[in-house]
């Protein structure tokens, strides 16, 4: 097993409304993210999904709260830190997020290499003009992007070209870990594609050094990731590796999921499509047993009501539901 | 369903759409011609900015055709005032990609659907008819009348916004439904349920569907006919499996090579995947 980059224990963390209410958007959610791999993040809209990426980077600003957990970057726990701190020593040298919309970061006033001159200025006041200008050029060259980039206003650049160069100015510090949020979701399969190679490029080239995906797009995470982790209601309901989790997920909830894949590839028109009835639980009063248990066809009272943790099975995958993988392999082979 | 007497329902020749004029004209939709079958589900794929929306505006009657010609029901298309207006309205009814701006928000969902009855002229038909009728557009669509009737339609999810939609659909029966996106903004897991309902106005009432969109896997799940569309032309169209399975045109031949499959992966995930 190599060695373990990112190690986040219980996280969770809240919302707390104009009303002064709490939305628990992030429940104890563990994982390990291991040095070279890359990990998948999937699950319904309003799932917990983009809030555990922000809650990730330790840097917490109103409405959303910190309750526990640890973040350990490379040996360093994160979560108890000042965000002053974070913002200064954390993020873009041990962590940087990519946005969906990152390409609207950039400000249609300014050229992009003024941008890379303030990200390594916010770490390194006194760097020279020249490096940064080196260390850019190298870096976009590395990343097939023309230097004269460098040069251009957002304004010239297409959708795409934008996304590229906002990650390249992002991953500009050498980030260990690089949180992806829907990067390529506003952009059109062939972008889509140049982004996803690109994101392959940093991590190939040692660059970046773990990566973690999110999107609700499943064939896409299937292309990109090693690990897929899919959430449910502010859990972690299951754990694999991509292989597993697409072709063999053991949670009714991931197996609905999984269900719903649609791709143009021969054998797509003969699939039943099963539609999971019912909506998600109100995480404003989390419900204390299985939290899919009103939408789940397996369900039984003891399930309704007894807190499930999540279970570590053979072949290192997890999966929170009571009932155990022989049993669920039974239910689906009834089918 | 290939019946062997097609019904031509919509058709255009040569339909154009040009935007501002001079050095600035952009031409959305150029000299497209196309046959769309009756009962048939007939998908227009293509990225951002091919013109399908356009083109879906231009048959809807909602922008002005620059040049060529439309014909709904073998007849030539005529728009030219209101009223008439109104009467092709009552033949082609649209649903849009975001289900949360379709609807007012001042009428509550059982004054929607009573708005669709009043249009198929049922005005003076008694209440409790009218109540019937509700209840069962909304049966078709796996909605609770009896827990929608007081309800604004902002109080609904996005999937029951696009099913409640589809009611609306089922209630006003017109012969031809343009699908814009329907399932863009909402999840996966209610997608299936959108589809299925297309599929079902398809079979069970004979609606015509067009149906828009850029994901292909959609189009050849739900499509009978598929036509591509790029910068405004249609480089090809045939049946779902035609298109999907066996693509002449290089265009469809690129989308569907940087479409992430599963069963085969792009080649640098692939080689990834074997070295870890």
């Amino acid at each position: 097993m190599s060695k373990i980059i990112l190690e986040v224990n219980d996280l969770s963390t809240k919302y707390i409304t104009r009303n002064r209410e709490d939305v628990y958007a992030v429940s104890d959610v563990s994982f390990k993210v291991e040095e070279g791999k890359s990990l998948g993040i999937a699950g319904e809209s309003g799932c917990g999904k983009s809030t555990l990426a922000l809650s990730l980077m330790g840097y917490y600003f109103a409405p959303l709260h910190y309750i526990k957990g640890d973040i350990i970057i490379d040996g360093k726990n994160i979560a108890k830190m000042k965000p002053d701190d974070v913002r200064k020593n954390i993020l873009g040298t041990e962590i940087a997020y990519i946005p969906q919309a990152a390409m609207n970061a950039l400000n249609p006033t300014r050229k992009i290499i003024k941008f890379i001159e303030d990200v390594i200025r916010a770490h390194d006041p006194k760097a020279k003009k020249k490096d940064i200008y080196d260390l850019a050029r190298e870096r976009f060259e590395v990343l097939n992007l023309a230097e004269d980039t460098l040069h251009k206003y957002a304004v010239e650049l297409s959708g795409g070209m934008k996304q590229r160069t906002v990650i390249a100015v992002s991953t500009i510090l050498s980030p260990k870990v690089l949180i992806a949020d829907e990067p390529s979701s506003a952009l059109d399969v062939t972008s889509q594609k140049a982004v996803i190679k690109m994101l392959h490029d940093l991590q190939d080239l040692g660059i970046i050094k773990s990566m973690i995906f999110i999107t609700h797009e499943l064939p896409l995470l299937y292309n990109v990731t090693d690990k897929i982790m899919v959430m449910y209601a502010a859990q972690l309901v299951e754990t694999g590796t991509a292989d597993q989790m697409i072709f063999d997920p053991l949670h009714p909830y991931s197996k609905g999921l999984m269900g719903s894949i649609l791709v143009p590839e021969d054998g797509t028109r003969d699939v039943k499509l099963v539609a999971i009835p019912g909506t998600p639980p109100n995480l404003k009063a989390p419900p204390d047993g299985c939290r899919f248990a009103p939408r789940c066809k397996y369900a039984t009272i003891e399930c309704q009501v007894m807190s499930i943790p999540i279970k570590e099975l053979e072949n290192n995958r997890r999966c929170r539901c009571r009932f155990t993988e022989a049993e669920l392999r039974r239910f689906y082979d009834e089918q | 369903m290939t019946n062997n007497k097609r019904e031509l329902c919509l058709s255009g020749t040569g339909v154009t759409k040009i935007f501002g004029f001079g050095n600035r004209k952009t031409v959305a939709v150029d000299h497209v011609d196309f046959n769309f079958y009756s009962g048939e589900l007939i998908s227009i794929v293509g990225e951002s900015g091919s013109g399908k929306t356009t083109l879906i505006k231009m048959l809807l009657g909602l922008t002005s055709v620059t040049e060529g010609e439309i014909f709904f029901m073998g007849k030539k298309r005529d728009i030219s005032s209101h009223e008439k207006k109104k009467e092709y309205w009552r033949g082609i009814q649209a649903i849009f990609q975001d289900p949360f701006s379709s609807y007012n928000i001042f009428s509550k969902i059982d004054s929607v659907l009573l708005d669709c009855i009043h249009m198929r002229g049922g005005r003076r038909l008694p209440k409790a008819k009218k109540i019937e009728m509700m209840r069962e557009a909304c049966s078709f669509v796996n909605l609770k009348f009896d827990e929608m009737t007081n309800k604004y339609p902002f109080e609904l999810s996005g999937g029951q916004m696009q099913r409640l939609m589809i009611a609306r659909v089922f209630l006003l029966k017109p012969k031809i439904l343009l699908a814009d996106e329907p399932t863009s903004m909402i999840d996966a897991c209610s997608r299936a349920t959108i589809l299925d309902m297309l599929l079902k106005l398809r079979d069970e009432i004979g609606m015509t569907i067009i149906f828009i969109t850029h994901d292909m896997g959609l189009a050849y799940y739900v499509s009978d006919t598929v036509y591509i569309m790029e910068k405004g032309k249609f480089v090809e169209f045939g049946t779902a499996d035609e298109i999907i399975l066996a693509p002449k045109a290089e265009y469809t031949k690129q989308l569907l090579d940087d479409i992430p499959k599963i069963h085969d992966p792009w080649e640098f995930s692939r080689n990834k995947k074997s070295t870890a």
